[in-house]
């Protein structure tokens, strides 16, 4: 604690990097506003409908590409926002850092997995 | 982590009570938080009950009061008395505030005073803003420019130009919004805080000032500045009534124009 408060604030210097993480956060959000409302109607929608008319449904090119694109931008606006919270509330850089590569493995993982359960059924089997 | 409780020494225990009212019918409670590191004794909560007829209408006065008349071990900072020097910024009935603008009459009960929140306490209601002031030093916060000044007049603005920093140039650096921030709670050490980039867009604004792009690159960090969630505490409990959420706002704008 002998170093200059000077010297710990300017510390290693900016990363100059963080406006492009802000604004992909605020797109995906803007982008998640439809994207969630047209997926939660849909899916009520769909109550009580049998296998074949739920496969059927989602066989239709815009609900595939809705479907898409509503799991995509949900899993990276989740990356982003939960990104900031761990930097937020985690100091311990070991394990800040595994909860970064965790994070990332988890939400690629549930994107890709999510992304091709659905082509699998839109592009029939 | 982030810390959620106090560590062991620092909780807060009940303190001893001083009634100076001499059978007034116009009595204020006040209770004040008091740490003295040289005790080693934790911090604790005295109380003092005052004659409202023979006290000021501010708070600061009631704590020049107590320290005058009634328990002169009693440590605060002051100055100019009128909300322009910043120096008795402190947790006031749970707001930061500056002690001698708010009224005592405002506060419904007993008189709560606490120092800014999550500093580090030197004594009693007095905090460390070693890196406050330290961070508000690293922005900067004087005109650079390239053209050399003029021999026979001064940089000259237009009305327009200088609109741009009201609201900006009457922050007293009083540390009420950045000590009022969670984030700033919780990153200190790298979140630069509301007052500083309150401070680092008013130089970034000034028509006059020739380093905006080397300002917005010292800025631009997921820390720094990024850590601003919008949450606007600094907003709703600046004495001045500026807003540092607007100007922290203004800077992200920059930032995605100067990146698309």
């Amino acid at each position: 604690m002998l170093r200059p408060p000077i010297a710990r604030v300017r510390g290693l210097g900016s990363a100059k990097d963080g406006v492009r993480q802000w604004w992909a956060q605020r797109v995906t959000a803007v982008a998640l506003v439809p994207l969630t409302l047209w997926f939660i109607a849909s899916v009520l929608s769909m109550v009580g409908a049998d296998y074949a008319g739920v496969v059927a449904w989602i066989q239709s090119p815009s609900v595939t590409v809705l479907f898409i694109l509503f799991f995509l931008a949900l899993f990276y606006h989740a990356q982003l926002g939960m990104q900031v919270i761990i930097e937020d509330y985690i100091h311990t850089e070991w394990l800040k850092f595994t909860s970064l590569i965790v994070l990332s493995f988890t939400t690629i993982f549930l994107g890709i997995v999510c992304t091709f359960a659905v082509l699998k059924v839109s592009l029939g089997s | 982590m982030a810390e959620f409780t106090l560590p062991a020494n620092s909780k807060v225990r009940k303190g001893k009570t001083f009634d100076a009212t001499a059978d007034s019918a116009n009595k204020k409670r006040f209770v004040i938080y008091r740490y003295d590191p040289d005790s080693g004794a934790n911090p604790r909560l005295d109380t003092y009950e005052l004659d409202m007829d023979r006290c000021g209408p501010m708070v600061l006065d009631a704590l020049i009061k107590i320290k005058n008349e009634v328990d002169a071990s009693l440590t605060f900072r002051r100055s100019c008395r009128e909300g322009i020097c910043g120096s008795c910024a402190m947790n006031i009935d749970g707001t930061n505030t500056l002690a001698c603008i708010k009224a005592i009459e405002d506060i419904p009960g007993e008189v709560k005073v606490y120092p800014l929140p999550h500093l580090p306490v030197v004594k009693d209601l007095v905090s460390d803003l070693a890196n406050f002031f330290a961070q508000y030093a690293s922005v900067e916060p004087w005109l650079k420019t390239e053209t050399p000044a003029s021999r026979d007049r001064e940089r000259l603005q237009s009305k327009e130009e200088r609109t741009k920093l009201d609201g900006l140039y009457e922050c007293i650096l009083c540390a009420c919004c950045s000590t009022g921030c969670p984030s700033y709670w919780w990153n200190s050490d790298r979140y630069l805080g509301p007052a500083t980039l309150l401070q680092a867009y008013r130089w970034i604004a000034d028509s006059r000032d020739e380093h905006t792009g080397e300002r917005l690159d010292n800025l631009e960090d997921p820390f720094r500045l990024y850590r601003c969630h919008t949450i606007m505490n600094c907003t709703n409990t600046c004495p001045k009534g500026l807003n540092p959420a607007k100007a922290i706002a203004e800077i992200k704008k920059l930032l995605i124009t100067r990146a698309t």
